[in-house]
């Protein structure tokens, strides 16, 4: 790693420095988009009481799914969550906490959290159990509620393409939440299918430039389908 | 007879207006893309990020890095675009979806909808309903009207937590098209040869029965 050359050699170097008790945010939507391998580190680091914020908590055995057989989480913030039977297990019994937290709202909180902004208004979950304990303003004669940023230790992120610099591009909605995830993270480590040469990709066509990126690996992945659906 | 899954489905889609971006949640919802007249564009939108969603794929087509906003591996229509999660939310709370459609568990008078949380039950997460319906003007509700021991999902007020607070003010259910206005229901239409006094016993909150309810067409 020197200079504005974001590759790292191996993903143990990806994510050095990774710690117990950080906030990890995950970019995925479902299975669909997520860091495989890097979850997969994370696991053979053993860290634990990890704060994970991911739309999502993959299923059993695939995903971050695979962070609760060791128990390395200590609380999910997600929009939903329970596709998998040890997450259920464990919520029951108390080991993990979880903060669900609307879809959107999370969204707009990592993008927030990386851009500066502590925090916003919306009318997402005003009313509801979302709001109980938050600010509410009248704006225009309707009712907002406050929702605090998001920013992690770490951001880990899948995308499709990316040069040295670290500007990547994402494929189709594998897209979903790893630009958010990879503006909120101190340190952001993103994993990608393919590393091409500076120049290969369209400037006008980067969806996270390099400036937002760390660290950058080529991997291999295997892109599980959470729902196989065909034409009838 | 109550409304069939499909003749639901039929009803929700003449609200459709040529060149609507609509959001279609799980279940009946979903269904209303089948219905969309011959000669109408209406543009899907998947919450994950995907404006023109198609159908699903064919083994060929079948993609990991497509998928819609219930997980299922679908397709993109010549069009489409993508875009990352907080995009996909600054179109539905900016207001600028035309037609959102959802389930819920019970909706009242006020406006109010329940349907993400039962309280004793797992709860899995409100997902994008709360954004959904906090940012769209026109939301159609799509759900049963009675549950299946008959207690009435049309309350005065909503007995389960709330996904939203005074955003609701069209439902359909399996017996009728009821608008909510000034704390009550309003029986628009009713489904065919369901009697307006089968309605009345099957709502719980306040009902404003006009003199002239048409049955629905099929």
């Amino acid at each position: 790693m020197s200079g504005l050359d974001k590759r790292v050699g191996s993903y143990a170097e990806a994510l050095d420095g990774l710690q117990d008790g950080m906030t990890v945010l995950a970019g995925g939507f479902g299975l669909c988009g997520i860091p495989e391998n890097l979850i997969a580190e994370i696991r053979r680091r053993g860290v634990r009481d990890l704060t994970v914020v991911s739309n999502n908590c993959g299923v059993d055995g695939f995903g971050l799914g695979v962070l609760l057989e060791d128990r390395q989480i200590r609380k999910m913030i997600a929009s939903y969550v329970g596709e998998n039977a040890l997450f259920e297990q464990q919520l029951l019994s108390g080991e993990l906490e979880v903060e669900l937290t609307p879809q959107g709202t999370l969204a707009e909180k990592l993008r927030a959290g990386g851009a500066g902004i502590p925090a916003f208004f919306t009318a997402t979950g005003y009313g509801t159990p979302v709001a109980e304990g938050k600010e509410v303003r009248e704006f225009d004669g309707r009712h907002y509620i406050l929702e605090r940023a998001i920013k992690g230790d770490f951001a880990i992120v899948k995308g499709w393409k990316a040069d040295h610099y670290g500007n990547v591009i994402y494929r189709h909605t594998a897209q979903n939440f790893n630009p958010l995830a990879a503006m909120a993270g101190r340190i952001t480590v993103v994993e990608v299918e393919e590393i091409v040469e500076p120049g290969e990709l369209d400037p006008a066509q980067i969806h996270t430039p390099g400036i937002y990126v760390d660290r950058l690996i080529q991997g291999t992945f295997e892109k599980r389908i959470e729902k196989r659906t065909l034409r009838g | 007879m109550a409304l069939t899954r499909e003749q639901m489905a039929q009803r929700v889609a003449r609200e459709l207006r040529d060149g609507y971006y609509v959001n279609l949640g799980i279940g009946i919802p979903t269904l209303v893309a089948n219905y969309v007249p011959e000669g109408m564009q209406v543009l899907l939108q998947s919450e994950n990020g995907l404006l023109g969603m198609g159908p699903f794929p064919t083994e060929a087509e079948l993609d990991a890095d497509m998928i819609n906003a219930g997980k299922q591996t679908v397709t993109a229509l010549p069009g489409a675009a993508i875009f990352d999660s907080a995009d996909s939310f600054a179109m539905i709370r900016g207001g600028h979806v035309d037609l959102t459609v959802l389930g819920a568990f019970e909706v009242d008078v006020q406006g109010n909808i329940a349907s993400w949380m039962i309280p004793g039950k797992l709860v899995k997460g409100m997902g994008g309903a709360m954004d959904l319906v906090a940012g769209a003007e026109n939301i159609i509700v799509v759900m049963t009207h009675a549950s299946k021991d008959g207690e009435s999902k049309l309350l005065e007020r909503c007995s389960l937590p709330l996904t939203g607070a005074g955003c609701i003010r069209t439902v359909l259910t399996d017996l009728a098209w009821l608008e909510i206005d000034n704390g009550a229901f309003i029986l628009r239409e009713r489904a065919p040869g369901v009697s307006v006094e089968e309605i009345v016993a099957k709502t719980a909150g306040k009902l404003i029965v006009p003199d002239q309810v048409p049955e629905m067409q099929f």
